[in-house]
């Protein structure tokens, strides 16, 4: 490795790192402001592209010149930026109070939307942008070529940063942002209009999204996959450099642009892999990020999730028996088409209770869990093709597997809260996700496994439904009872107060630690039952959209109850069946539903049903009694999940925080 | 009796499906200093944060300047006049102390010498000296200064001050003493709440006394001094 070759690898990294951090800084803006963290941020980048694509391409048709290229770039990251505002206008300023799980979810309903708005309007097939004029010829380095334009992208990072930085400390603007991003309330009783503030806010945080987008259009094509793909490497930037901190992202980015410059000379498959240690490494060491802060204390989240499970009344009892009853005698509709999809419910609703239980029941909002999900397929698939086991025997090593790999993830994730935790598991389950991807010889890559039948007793389809569903109902059982059992009685304590929980005697993490297994092990048996009814495997299994879609199930079926998960698995996943074929749209749908759910309806489908039985049970309950008003009087309106949030606020969960905060 | 600047009827607030105020009303005229006197968790707080709109509340009026805000945002109410100073100071520490100012400076009110920097430093000496420091870096009472400083920034009205006399020397206190007669002296009205006597009793032209939520007492705050009976069943620990 002579010198002129480490100068060439240095520079490469720097021009990744200069576009990487104005993507991430405008994640990063956002996030210190408005407390959200935008997972449209990559749709925005990728609209930047495809605008960028566009317009310099007219522009430079009708004037060919470097002024024209600037110029589109500049347009396609105003264009972005304005895009930001309708989101913030018409979505985010809606979900400020919202907890951060329903923010995540709001905001990855724009993704969804995004893709499908995208590919109707730019088609599927990757866009070439043009190359910038006045910067096609390479220029000599130490005696190698190196492209022009990469020069000017490692001029763009720090040229940002500082704009950025005269920006935040130079004017009034600035000033209001930065106090916002401390205490938004005591800038609100100042005086200061927070929605132009946060609006303005969004149209920065898009044009640097946009802005990075155009700046990547003459190195790499837009393509319908790049929101997600950057995404993630975003969220690694901001996470490592501490959310909300500007020139943290851009020292994180430097450190990544290098890592991956230079790992991919030793490691040439794993360099995904390389910069999701690199964040894990960094939050077990400094759990806020490089140049981050502790966030004030954590909102507790008690009243969102389901605060203390009632156990089940008569009702509920004859109903959970009627429809394991009705679930028993399905097979005899002789539908073979309606069993399969059953089958996916159950194999569904299972991996939907096992987050359950950690998001409700553990206060622990997992972002990746797909990741265990796919492992236990993956663990399943690969005894089953390596070492040719037979379904029995494969099987068993589905939640054993994925067990493994949430006591390992779940060994750095119990030390986090809040977004970070979220970000974490986010991020292994995109380490897993690119390890498929890239292990071809052992995952098949992009490909897959292939040929995992069931052993031939049980590959008649009726068969291999009861199987699922005698698993399914066991394992949902079995995860129920330790909720009600002391183990959920303490892991619910360790969820209202962290504090409170450690000083009568719970240890907190270890508390958490198991819970994080044990939902793993559950979801990795829905992963193994899934691969041998699908006969197949792929790295789609631990990718972003199957967690959002188990989240999804969770929201719809209502995060305050204790089974509404698996009536949202059923909902979700019949809906699904019915609307995919007729549309070509699907995402769309989805990605609305999930928006309205948010807004509308916060406690999804059983939360309405718990609702009902309230008011007609408790007459004089404090609930009903706060609703009436006394004559005359007159209050502030609330929104659904305003009203939410601030029962959240208030009550056990205020005085959690308050406590926290003295002690 | 001239109108009142503030006007306050039957205010309830709830914290989740909990009422923590009951019927509260009160009405501070024009230049007085009225304080709201009460043992911890009596309801002063929150009384203040339910006029500023940082709480849900419920009233039969509230009113400022003669208008509405119950349904008002707590921007818009700061904008009519209204500052808040709240008891936790809540400064911006990642600021200086002139982007603290800067926050809170709002365009000047017809009628009254507009606010600046300088001339707050004339009431707050201390803060001259400093106005390039973070906010971090200062003392609990430079603090307390500063909280106040940035909320007459807005020019407001009327201001409604919440327990500055919290926590700090009496070397501090005594400054405190006279920051809240200079606003007076500048016309400003105060709702004031707080659980020193003696400070209430220097700056106050009445005073009102909250307990679990409910006004108990009102009255000059000459006949509260020589009430025994309701500062012994009110105020005293």
């Amino acid at each position: 490795m002579d010198l002129s070759f480490v100068v060439i690898q240095i520079l490469t990294g720097l021009a990744s790192a200069s576009s990487l951090f104005i993507i991430a800084s405008g994640l990063t803006l956002v996030f210190g402001v408005t407390r959200i963290v935008n997972f449209a941020h990559g749709s925005l980048y990728m609209l930047g592209a495809y605008f960028a694509a566009t317009i310099i391409s007219r522009l430079l048709d009708l004037h060919y010149g470097p002024v024209s290229f600037w110029c589109g770039v500049l347009l396609a990251a105003l264009g972005v930026g304005a895009l930001g505002v309708v989101m913030e206008v018409v979505l985010l300023r809606r979900i400020y109070r919202a907890p951060e799980l329903f923010q995540l979810l709001a905001t990855f309903g724009v993704v969804l939307i995004v893709q499908d708005v995208v590919l109707k309007v730019f088609g599927p097939q990757d866009i070439l942008g043009p190359r910038a004029p006045g910067l096609r010829a390479p220029v000599e380095i130490l005696g190698r070529r190196f492209p022009s334009y990469e020069l000017v992208m490692i001029a763009a990072g720090p040229t940002v940063l500082g704009l950025l930085w005269l920006l935040l400390r130079k004017t009034r603007f600035g000033v209001l942002v930065r106090a916002a991003t401390q205490d938004r309330e005591m800038v609100g009783a100042l005086g200061v209009n927070q929605r132009l503030l946060f609006t303005g806010t969004l149209f920065l945080g898009a044009f640097l999204a946009g802005l990075g987008g155009a700046l990547q259009i003459p190195k790499s094509p837009a393509t319908p996959r790049m929101d997600l793909d950057i995404i993630a490497e975003a969220f690694v930037v901001t996470v490592i450099g501490g959310m909300g901190s500007i020139p943290g992202a851009f020292l994180a980015a430097i450190m990544i642009g290098q890592l991956q410059a230079f790992g991919i000379l030793i490691f040439p498959k794993v360099t995904l892999v390389l910069v999701f240690l690199l964040m894990a490494l960094v939050l077990v060491v400094r759990p806020y990020g490089l140049l981050g802060r502790p966030e004030g204390p954590a909102p507790a989240h008690a009243a969102a999730f389901n605060g203390a499970p009632r156990p089940w009344g008569p009702t509920e009892r004859r109903i959970a028996l009627g429809t394991v009853a009705a679930l028993a005698l399905l097979p005899l509709a002789g539908d073979a088409y309606l069993l399969k999809v059953a089958t996916e419910i159950l194999i569904l609703g299972l991996l939907a209770f096992s987050l359950h239980f950690l998001v409700g029941t553990g206060g622990l909002v997992s972002f990746g869990h797909a990741a265990y999900f796919g492992l236990g397929a993956y663990g399943a698939a690969l005894a089953c093709k390596h070492l040719s086991l037979p379904m029995e025997l494969a099987l068993p090593l589905a939640p054993i597997a994925a067990a493994l790999g949430a006591a390992v993830v779940g060994f750095f994730v119990v030390r986090l809260s809040g977004i970070y935790l979220a970000m974490l598991t986010l991020a292994a389950a995109q380490i897993l996700y690119a390890v498929a991807f890239q292990w071809v010889e052992v995952t098949g890559g992009d490909n897959g496994l292939v040929g995992i039948w069931p052993s031939s007793w049980a590959s008649d389809r009726t068969i291999y439904y009861y199987l699922t569903l005698a698993f399914s109902v066991a394992a949902i059982a079995a995860l129920r009872h330790a909720i009600y059992a002391p183990f959920g009685y303490s892991l619910r304590a360790t969820r209202d107060s962290e504090l409170r929980a450690d000083a009568i005697g719970i240890d907190v993490r270890q508390q958490r630690w198991l819970s994080f297994i044990l939902a793993g092990s559950a979801a990795g048996l829905a992963g193994g039952l899934y691969v041998f009814l699908k006969g197949s495997i792929d790295p789609s299994a631990l990718g972003i959209p199957v967690s959002v879609d188990a989240l999804t199930m969770l929201l719809l079926g209502g995060l305050q109850t204790v089974m509404g998960p698996v009536v949202g698995a059923a909902v979700l996943h019949g809906l699904k069946d019915q609307i995919m074929p007729l549309t070509d749209l699907w995402r769309l749908f989805l990605g609305c539903s999930i928006i309205v759910l948010v807004l509308l309806f916060p406690n999804g489908l059983v939360g309405a049903y718990e609702a009902l039985r309230l008011s007609s049970t408790a007459t004089k309950g404090a609930a009903s009694a706060r609703r009436r008003e006394p004559d005359g009087a007159q209050s502030r309106p609330r929104a659904p999940l305003e009203a939410l949030a601030r029962s959240r606020a208030s009550g056990a969960g205020g005085e959690t925080s308050k406590a926290d905060e003295t002690v | 009796m001239t109108a009142p600047l503030l006007a306050v009827e039957g205010l309830s607030a709830y914290y989740g499906s909990a009422q923590v105020l009951f019927d509260v009303s009160l009405a501070l005229v024009p230049g007085e200093v009225l304080a709201l006197m009460g043992r911890n968790g009596a309801g002063k707080s929150t009384t203040l944060k339910a006029i500023m709109g940082l709480i849900a509340a419920r009233a039969h009026r509230l009113e400022f300047r003669g208008r509405s805000i119950l349904d008002l945002p707590s921007y818009r109410i700061a904008r009519l006049g209204l500052g808040y100073v709240p008891e936790e100071r809540r400064i911006f520490t990642d600021l200086t102390v002139f982007e603290n100012l800067e926050v809170g400076r709002q365009p000047p009110r017809s009628g009254r010498t507009p606010w600046t920097p300088e001339r707050l430093f004339s009431i707050f000496p201390n803060l001259a000296e400093m106005s390039g420091r973070r906010a971090s870096e200062m003392s609990g009472g430079e603090q307390q200064m500063l909280t106040i400083a940035r909320t007459l920034m807005g020019n407001p009205d009327a201001v409604l001050l919440d327990e500055p006399s919290e926590g700090l020397a009496p070397v501090i206190v005594e400054l405190m003493t006279k920051a809240v007669l200079a606003m007076k002296s500048e016309g400003i009205a105060v709702l004031l709440s707080e659980q020193n006597l003696s400070f209430a009793a220097a700056v106050s032209d009445r005073a009102m006394i909250i307990e679990r939520g409910q006004i108990r007492y009102e009255g000059s705050f000459a006949e509260l001094a020589e009430s025994q009976e309701a500062r012994e069943a009110y105020l005293e620990v």
